[in-house]
């Protein structure tokens, strides 16, 4: 029995879908993030981020916190706040599923809007000005919190190595690159070879709204944990192949995300230019946040066309 | 070799408005040189002043991030698409 449901955070199971790999040598096996209380990866990080900001002395009872996220990193938040008794604002692109908005709302969160064509970026911007305004509220700011990738180091990356000591490649969407860093790192320190792959969405078309590359964002941390030395493989992955590699997991019982199925296609990429390995992929979610986006129901050209409008990483 | 490269929406008004142009090159870095030589108003946005890729900017040779690759010095074929794009972050 557990004494409170962020015990249940973490120790995600890992199951193999090698019956979908291109490459019978290939062996495939998805993590189900999607099994945490909160629904998500980031219910890792919120736990992390919350609790050595508490253990600092940054956060006390009854604070404010704000935090720019697409939704999961802010659902996250917002369960953990809602049981510790924290209050929480999250700045949030507007273009993300219904689902997403429901759920902050349901966990108490506050939600402020930032354009949909600037995506997380625009997210990032609005949150620094905004707490610049109110600087009494604590912004754990996920993408430069080293205590973000330090819940993968110690969670997901140990749990992975336990699980399949054979792994030969990680594949995870690039989001603040603390599942890739974090985890990749550990593995890469158990076994040199490990190759680590990040797949990232089409932003190019999506993200339109930036007004010039300098809007271009990366995440502090990436560069302060050495990502650009310790990835070995970067690719975008585009919505039709996202969305068809949903699709397809439903043929393993696995109800997933939109970025889960970016990170299997990145899978079948990497199946098929290997001659052998053992590709363990992270899923960041389940698929109830994108079932309004018509993903599994419905025609495919729709669904993929609601998709590209939504930020779905 | 001609490639086609895939302008993302800030830099095609300093390329006419178009959103994919034909350049020659063996390599990325080639690409990128002739690229900016016909467009001038792109110069500075993509490399730096001691020609190396901006921070804040990736190159994608077929959706695959040069810096993974061999950087400017990654070989391009015939009908290679180079796609340069800002760095977005997700989460």
């Amino acid at each position: 029995m557990h004494e409170s449901v962020l015990d249940l955070i973490g120790g995600t199971p890992l199951v193999d879908v090698s019956s979908l790999s291109p490459n019978p040598r290939a062996r495939i096996l998805v993590k189900l993030e999607g099994q945490n209380p909160g629904g998500s990866v980031k219910d890792r990080i919120a736990l992390y981020m919350i609790e050595d900001a508490e253990k600092q002395g940054m956060l006390h009872p009854g604070d404010t916190l704000i935090e720019p996220s697409s939704g999961n990193t802010g659902i996250g938040l917002a369960m953990i706040a809602r049981v510790k008794g924290y209050s929480l604002k999250v700045v949030l692109p507007e273009n993300v599923s219904v689902e997403r908005r429901q759920l902050l709302a349901l966990w108490g969160a506050e939600i402020i809007d930032s354009p949909g064509s600037e995506g997380s970026n625009g997210a990032v911007r609005l949150a620094e000005r905004v707490h610049a305004e109110n600087p009494e509220w604590v912004f754990l700011y996920q993408y430069a919190n080293h205590a973000n990738p330090r819940a993968h180091y110690e969670g997901t990356g140990p749990e992975i190595w336990m699980d399949c000591p054979e792994v030969t490649h990680l594949i995870a969407g690039l989001g603040t690159s603390g599942t890739l860093l974090g985890a990749g790192r550990f593995l890469k320190e158990r076994n040199p070879s490990v190759q680590i792959w990040a797949v990232e969405p089409p932003t190019g078309e999506i993200v339109d709204g930036l007004r010039s590359l300098d809007d271009g964002y990366v995440p502090p941390i990436f560069f302060e944990l050495d990502g650009p030395d310790l990835l070995d493989r970067k690719t975008i992955i585009g919505v039709r192949d996202s969305v068809e590699w949903t699709r397809k997991l439903v043929d393993v019982g696995i109800f997933a995300g939109v970025s889960t199925g970016a990170a299997l296609a990145g899978a079948a990429r990497c199946a098929q230019v290997i001659e052998s390995g053992v590709i363990v992929v992270v899923s960041a979610d389940g698929g109830w946040k994108y079932l309004s986006s018509g993903v599994w129901t419905g025609d495919l050209e729709e669904a993929i066309a609601r998709t590209e409008g939504t930020t779905y990483f | 070799m001609p490639v086609e490269i895939r302008l993302p929406t800030v830099l095609r008004p300093h390329a006419g408005g178009k959103s994919t142009i034909s350049v020659e090159g063996v390599t990325i870095g080639e690409v990128l040189n002739n690229l900016v030589a016909a467009n001038p108003g792109v110069s500075g946005q993509v490399l730096t002043g001691d020609g190396s890729l901006h921070r804040f900017v990736n190159v994608y040779l077929n959706d695959d991030d040069v810096r993974y690759l061999d950087l400017l010095d990654t070989k391009v074929s015939d009908g290679d698409t180079v796609s340069i794009l800002p760095a977005v972050a997700g989460g």
